[in-house]
This record gives C-alpha cells, structure tokens and sequence, in this order.
C-alpha cells in the first residue's frame, strides 16, 4: 500500500493513539503471526510492517446474498471484529453496518472512492443478478451491478466474500432465475482473492484482510484465486475421523452407534473428501467444533456449484475428483478381513492417489 | 387524502423524501415518505428491492436437502429457515422426533433468537438512539455512577473502564476516518441521550460484539458451525455419547458443560446489560411514542418451542400462538396454516402476476411469474428510480394477509398476543417493564414497544434455554440418548405424494414453511417469512402494511434526515433477503437472459 495520501496513518501510530502500548502491540504482532500460522520469527516482520504501513480504507457492498458473511466476520476471535474496524481498516461503507443511509450512505460511498483512488480494498458480499436489467437486486434505485462496477473502477484489489461472490451460491444453483453471477465473471480487470464458503471461517476473513495488512502483497492465490494458506487442503486430508476412514468404520445410519463412536461420515454423504477448506484445521467459532465434529457430513459450500451435486446424502462417487476415497468400501472390507492385507492395500492405494493427483493438477492446469 | 380500509389516513401531497439505502438492516430495502409542511410523515411505501428466486430453484430437489437450501435465504436469523423446513418435511412424511431432538433444536432456536436480538439492538438499532460522538463529552465517572445506578450487578463498571473505551473512541473519532459512523446524525436534534449514557450504550456496543461470537457457540456444537449450522430431517445430526468409546466426538459432558456455561452467559447479559439499556435508553425517550401502526389493530404469532417433541398444540407452545384483528384484545383467534381461507398471498401492488386482479392464494398453491414494472407516476427511470408509484406495483414483496387482514408479527406480536391471551411469564414481564418504567400499557404500541419486548423476550428466551438444557440432561441420565428417528429416512418408504406446513417464531416473527412432496421430489416450495408479513405492500383493498402503517403521523426534526424514519423501522428489525422468495409451481422460465 503506497502511502500517497498523507493522511492515511501507519496502523502502528493508530494503535498507539489509541493508547495500546508498545508491549500489547508486540503481543497483537504475535498474535497475528500465530493466526496465520507463521512462525515466532516473523512477528518482528510484522511489527516493523505494522508500524510503516497505512491503515486501508474498505468499501464494503451487498448484492443478492443473505447476510452470513458479515455475520461470520463479526465472529472473528483472532482478531477481535471491534479491532478490526476501530483500529484495523477503515470500514468506510458497508450498508449492513454504517450508520448513515438514504443519500448521506451514497455520499459515504462516494467520497470514499474519490478520496482513496486506487487504495481502498473493495470487499463484496453477495453477487449481481443480471437479468431484468440487474433490478433484481436494487440499491439507490439503480442496478446492484452499475454500483459494484463504479467501486470496483478505482479499487486497489476485491475481495469476493463467501460462495455467492466466489461462484454464485445458492440463488445460481439450477435454474438461476435472476442470472446471479459471481463477482470476477462481471469485473475483470482487477485482482480478485475468493473467500468462499458459505459462509467462510471468521478467521480465514480475518487472516486474509490481516496477511493483506501486513505483508503489503496478495495472499498467494491457488489457480481458482482462493489464499492457498487456508484452501490448499481438502478436509478429508486433516479430518480427525481420517484414521476411521482408513479403518473402514463408517457411520451406517444417524444416530447408530458408529455415529456415537465418532466413525466417519463418508457413506452419510460427507463432503470432506472433494472440499478444500480449513475446517478441519482452523475450524470454527474459535476452534469449538465443525460440521463433521458436530455428526452432520461437510455438505461442501467452499466448492463451486456444491448446490447442484446431487443430494448432500448421496455418497461421493466422482473419482476424478478424488481418487482413492471412492474405495472406501473395499478398504473397510480388506480392514475387516485381513489387518495386514488391509494396511498394504492402503499403502498401494497410497502411492496410487499420489500419482493420480498429479494427473488431475495436469488436467486441471490444462483446463486453466 | 385517502383513508385506508385498515384505519389510516394517507396524504402524498406533500413533499417526496427517498430512503434508499435504507442500512443497518439484512438485505436491501427502499422508503419512501410525504411529509407536510410541520415535517408530519403522512403517507409511507416501502419496498423490497430484492429477489433471489429460492424457491424456483428447490423444486425438484430432494426433500431432505430443503433446510440447506431455505436456511441460506437468511444469515442473520441462521438456522430458524432450517428449523422450518425440517419441521415442514417431517409434518408431510408423519416423522416423529425424539424428546432429545426437540430439546437441542429447542435450545438453538432460542439461542439464535438470543443472539439475533442482541447484536440487532446493539449492532443494528442503537445508533438511532444513541449518538458516540456525543459520548466523547461524557465523564467517565459520571458514567460509572449511571451504570452501577442502571444496573448494580454488571462487573463491567468501574471509572477507569468507561475512561479507556472514551480514549479509544477520542482517538478514532479524530483520526478523522469515522468508518462506520461516517455521514452519521450526529447533531440531530432527535439524539436526546446525556453523553454518560451515550457513553454506556456505546461501550455496550463493543461488549455485546465480543459477546455475541460466544453465544453462538452453542450451534456451533450441536451443528458444527455458525452461521448456517447443520440440520437433520428426523432429529438432530448430533449423537450423544457420555459413557461409551469415541465419546470425544459426540456430545459429550465436555460439550454439555459448554452449553451450560454459555446459557450462563446469556441469561447474565440480558440481566445485567440488554434489559436495563432498553430501560435506561427509553427513559430518555419516554415521550417519543411513535410507531404503533399495526400493533394495536392486528397481530399474528404462529407460536414455537413446543414443550414436547411433537406436540405443536398452542397451549403446549412457550412462545404463544393466535391472532388479533380490529384491535380487539379480548379475543384471540387460533391459527391454522392449513387452512386455505386464513394465510393468502396477493400480488396487485408487488412485482408478480397472477393473471387476476384481487386474487389471493394460499402457499400450498402460491404461484409466481415476476414482472418488473414501474407506475405511470413514478420517476425516472425502469433502471434509474427516483420516485415510485405505490399506485402501481411497486415492490419484489408480496402482500401476504389473514383473513384478509394486514398483519404485525414479531416480538411485539407475539408479546401482544402473550398478553392478551394471559401467558404468565410474558404478562409479568410486560407489567413489571410498564410500572418500572411508569409508563401505560397503551405505551406497547410503539416504536420502542417493540424495542423493548424484544429485551424482554431476549430474558425470556433465557430462561428456556435453560429449562430445556435442563429437561435434556434429565433425559439423558434417564437413558435416552436417542437423537434421531430414521424409520423413513429412506425415500422409498415415503407416500407418492405428500404435503405439510413447518412453522417457527423467527427472531423476526412468524414463520411458515409450506411443501408438496412427489415422487420423493419437492414439488412446490413456498416460505411465508416475517419480513412479508411486515412490510408487505398495499394490497387489491388499499390495506396497508406494518412498516408502512408505523412510519405515518411521525414528526420528523429534520425530514432531509431520516432518523425517525430509521428508528421506526429498524425495530422490526428487517430482513430482505428472507421477504423475497417465491415459486413458480409450473417451473416455467421466468425471464430471458440478458447478459450486461
């Protein structure tokens, strides 16, 4: 972040104008650094990016969503939402939040852009609909679509919170009747960094907002544009339950007693094995619980078109997309058979999923 | 002028004021207003200016995925869409809960109701009421005596702490970049707070966002997370396990004890913080008792938390169900979803067709083709709206009405009906809120009537959440560790066709889910939510609406600034994105694809 507007203060001096101490700014610093999942090393890296750097203006803006973005958001523990827009950024518009509305929020709006051209980082919830001239979503009597486009003019970089800005979500699963259309197929000429899930981890915002802060640079994005840091890695990967998983104890029906032994969730239709996401790492609400803890499958809302995959019941079957999960039936059967014949056939499944992942990262940079 | 059938007189002769954005609300939202020439509000419209079409998109679906996809019509009141639909499917197929299922959805929707009323008064509503630019005038120790005077139990209250949250708003209000609350009123005359109490209600601000991330713990383990927790069609997706193996991936004493400590913590907030706000803050606004509307002519309250899985009689419901029309307090009607006379949808002044004019139709036969058009006396533009034509259709909300009847739902309802049908906890509440305050009990049909029954049915919400925390852990130290009935969880034990109504108190109001089942297929899906109900348009009759209805006869200090307008309405605490969903039962095409 070029400092050239002079009045855009270090997030240094403004946390100490807010009277927190050089010894809790330290601690904020390592805070961080444990956040991201950086080592102690760094945190003197973000001390001295901290005091250099300018506190960033964001426009915040709604389209056709539901709200559970800035709701997530506000959950963040590591750091606290209050920190985050007292002393963090400067939330300059968000409708979901500001005080003003009616003309005096539009005028909010656009000071905001004429002021900060080309240094406001513009943070999107929800998508435009395009149908019946984007008046399917209607603010200040104009198109959603005419106002992302206008902020996104002189932004210094998007960020598409959560499934719908990411890939559509919900309101563009089949039919799609308002045409909702995800952020980066509208703007194209920007850097975009995805966010999804529906919503995603409070932590997982707040980190990428945070890692912008404080490294001054984009998150390395994986070839979808999502922070690699937190989207690299399927849930099944990390899952807890993996060890059942390998064993072939699955849960047979709700509430059976494999479901109270906690075996996994794999034949009730969990996700987990084609979703990328850090639920099973960072998991959720400060680390309490996720989907899988809780006995329900990943129902896979980080993923494209996860509302049109069939029932969120139906088993996993695509293995294309995954590889060697789709045996997980003969696995469990060589477990319940023969121990040491089970444990070689996962070593040879082993060497084979790491030979087909490589087809499919080929495929996929193909594809891209 | 033009007097409505519903009682209120309408005046669009004088001047046009434009709310749009309307903020601090879920979704998006337009008002417009005429006020005469004292500053007078006297004629309101308001529209809904979304639609995401949800209901098109479930039919065809599989039955038991409905709740995901209902429960992502609304993040805010996460997890009361869910609720519905997995009650609206059970209700079709005749699946019966077990006790402990209905005990932890019991427990999350009145967590939820918790949560959602204290981060929409603090987060959403406050900055009507209360100005923190003003709290920079406040001493601190002044502050403290107010707050130990308010409420004498809150730990949170010393000097030095009012001092260091001053400090910190000081610094941020000079850094000049006021985020947030940029552009805001701050030198309306409408703010009547003294700076120390300003000054308390804006450090409650910041504690009840730090709060309200643990409340929702609680979906976070029996759901797996929140926003959007997990749901399941015959119970709970959670097991209990507090002997046996594996024990660590269940609910577990750990996990009870999490529940436990966080009831906890609610019941102390709304006791110590939420209440004795409402109280203080109305205080200072005793003489501003704008709003009623609708409130004292005709309320709705489908009911919800049933004491005993199953059982959705009304006097076995915790929150009260019934109907109130032509402001008659005495008798309360029963209601029946069912019914295809009572809940109809209208469609005259909304963006939608029915082919008819005047005609109404029940959910389970709900129907909607979209059509976009503006009036002839609106201005502007079709993509450029300066003023709209409520003479026409003007808004993506249907008109939903009982019996014909324009209706309020919500705390405020439901608090009415509670009182008038003599609920105990909810008359004692409601008497002890009025002598506390001196106030009459005429005083309820307001703006700030309904501020203050939704702090109380916070407190109320509270105490339940701990009563079925309470009958849960009796449940399982008598054996029952049954969360899930799976008997017809297969399709292929369903009926070929089927059909059934869900319903809930959303934090919001009442909520109804109406489905038709075929072939194991959803058929047609229709949501009847709160926000329809509350700011639905005129209708074919002229009736007008909650939200409308409340804003009239309200002077406005400064009418080029809204926050009377702002006041009035965020106390239905709106949500768009839930009012605006409808399906088309034939599936047709619902316009062409214009790409831009």
């Amino acid at each position: 972040m070029t400092n050239t507007e002079g009045q855009i203060e270090t997030f240094y001096d403004v946390m100490r104008r807010q009277g927190i101490t050089r010894r809790s700014f330290m601690k904020y610093c390592s805070l961080t650094a444990a956040a991201l999942g950086l080592s102690p090393s760094f945190v003197p890296k973000i001390a001295h990016a901290m005091e250099t750097k300018p506190r960033t203006p964001v426009i915040w803006v709604h389209g056709l969503e539901c709200t559970c973005c800035s709701e997530s958001f506000i959950r963040s523990a590591h750091p606290l939402a209050k920190d985050v827009v007292l002393s963090m950024i400067s939330l300059d518009y968000d409708d979901t939040l500001m005080a003003a509305a009616g003309h005096a929020a539009e005028a909010a709006f656009e000071e905001t852009i004429e002021k900060y051209k080309g240094n406001y980082i513009l943070a999107v919830e929800g998508n435009p609909p395009l149908n019946e001239d984007g008046m399917f979503c209607i603010t200040g009597g104009k198109p959603f679509v005419e106002k992302l486009k206008h902020a996104a003019k002189d932004a210094k970089a998007i960020i598409s919170w959560g499934a719908c800005a990411s890939y559509g979500c919900v309101q563009a699963a089949k039919p799609n009747p308002t045409q909702a259309t995800p952020v980066h197929k509208v703007i194209t000429d920007k850097p975009i960094i995805k966010v999804p899930g529906c919503p995603p981890i409070a932590e997982v915002m707040t980190g990428v907002i945070t890692y912008m802060l404080t490294f001054d640079r984009l998150p390395e994005l994986d070839r979808q544009g999502r922070p690699a840091m937190f989207y690299s890695q399927r849930i099944h990967d990390k899952c807890y339950r993996r060890p059942h998983f390998d064993a072939g104890q699955f849960v047979e029906t709700w509430d059976d007693e494999n479901a109270r032994k906690g075996y996994c969730l794999y034949k009730m239709g969990c996700k987990g094995p084609t979703t990328y996401n850090a639920c099973s790492t960072v998991r959720w609400n400060e680390g309490v619980s996720f989907p899988i803890q809780s006995g329900h499958g990943c129902i896979g809302c980080s993923e494209d078109g996860f509302w049109d995959q069939g029932s969120f019941y139906d088993r996993v079957t695509d293995l294309t997309q995954f590889g060697v999960e789709a045996n997980a039936d003969k696995v469990g059967l060589a477990a319940a058979g023969v121990v040491g014949a089970g444990v070689a056939a996962h070593a040879a499944i082993s060497a084979l999923k790491t030979a087909q992942r490589k087809v499919q990262d080929n495929k996929k940079k193909e594809e891209a | 002028m033009v007097s409505t059938p519903n009682g209120f007189d309408l005046d669009n002769t004088g001047k046009r004021i434009v709310v749009d954005p309307v903020t601090r609300i879920e979704g998006h939202m337009r008002c417009e207003v005429n006020v005469d020439e004292q500053g007078v509000i006297r004629n309101a419209v308001s529209t809904g200016t979304m639609w995401r079409g949800l209901e098109v998109i479930l039919k065809g679906r599989d039955p038991r995925d409905a709740w995901a996809f209902t429960e992502r019509i609304c993040g805010v009141c996460t997890g009361t869409h869910a609720l519905t639909s997995v009650r609206a499917v059970e209700d079709a197929l005749g699946i019966q809960i077990p006790d402990n299922a209905n005990s932890i959805r019991n427990i999350m929707q009145l967590n939820l109701q918790i949560h959602d009323h204290i981060v929409h008064f603090y987060h959403l509503h406050a900055l009507d009421w209360v100005n923190p630019v003003n709290a920079l005038k406040a001493d601190p120790k002044a502050t403290s005596e107010l707050q130990q005077m308010v409420s004498p139990s809150h730990p949170l209250s010393s000097p030095g702490y009012f001092r260091d949250v001053q400090n910190r708003l000081k610094k941020f209000v000079e850094s000049g970049q006021l985020g947030l609350f940029k552009n805001g009123y701050w030198d309306n005359p409408a703010y009547k707070l003294p700076p120390e109490a300003d000054l308390m209600a804006t450090t409650h601000y910041l504690e009840a966002l730090d709060l309200q991330k643990e409340v929702v713990k609680v979906h976070t383990i029996f759901g797996g997370k929140n926003p959007h927790p997990n749901w399941l069609v015959g119970g709970v997706p959670c097991p209990i396990n507090v002997d046996g193996v594996g024990g660590v991936g269940a609910i577990n004493m750990e996990r009870l004890n999490m529940v436990e400590s966080i009831i906890n913590k609610c019941i102390e907030f709304n006791k110590n913080v939420y209440v004795p706000d409402v109280i203080a803050i109305g205080g200072f606004y005793k003489n501003w008792l704008y709003g009623g509307g609708l409130s004292s002519k005709a309320c709705l309250a489908y009911g919800d938390i049933p004491e005993n899985a199953n059982d959705f009689s009304a006097e076995q419901l915790h929150l009260p169900r019934g109907a109130i029309i032509n402001g008659d307090l005495s008798t309360v009607y029963d209601v029946d979803p069912r019914d295809p006379e009572q809940v109809q949808e209208f469609v005259d002044h909304s963006w939608y067709e029915y082919g008819e004019p005047g005609k109404g139709l029940h959910p389970w036969d709900g129907e909607t083709s979209p059509k976009f058009e503006l009036g002839p006396n609106a201005k502007g533009t079709r993509t450029n709206i300066k003023e709209l034509d409520e003479g026409a259709k003007y808004s993506w909300i249907k008109a939903p009405r009982w019996k014909g009847h324009a209706m309020e739902v919500g705390p405020l309802a439901r608090y009415i009906v509670g009182y008038a049908k003599g609920h105990e906890e909810i008359t004692d509440q409601v008497n002890g809120l009025l002598r506390t305050m001196d106030l009459p009990v005429d005083a309820l049909f307001s703006t700030l009537g309904r501020t203050a029954a939704r702090a109380l049915e916070s407190e109320y919400c509270g105490r339940l959440q701990k009563h079925f925390f309470d009958k849960l852990v009796t449940n399982i130290k008598n054996g029952d560790s049954s969360t899930a009935n799976v008997e017809k969880w297969d399709p292929s034990t369903w009926p070929a066709e089927a059909k059934g109504v869900g319903m809930t108190e959303a934090p919001r109001g009442a909520l109804g889910h109406w489905i038709k089942i075929k072939d194991g297929r959803i058929e047609n899906y229709q949501c009847v939510v709160p926000t329809t109900w509350n700011g639905s348009p005129r209708d074919a009759a002229g009736n007008i609406g909650a939200f409308e209805a409340s804003l009239l006869n309200t002077p406005m200090e400064r009418p080029e600034e809204p926050v009377e307008i702002l006041r009035t309405l965020h106390s239905f605490d709106p949500c768009l994105a839930c009012s605006t969903h409808v399906m088309s039962p034939d599936g047709d095409e619902l316009t062409t694809v214009k790409v831009r």
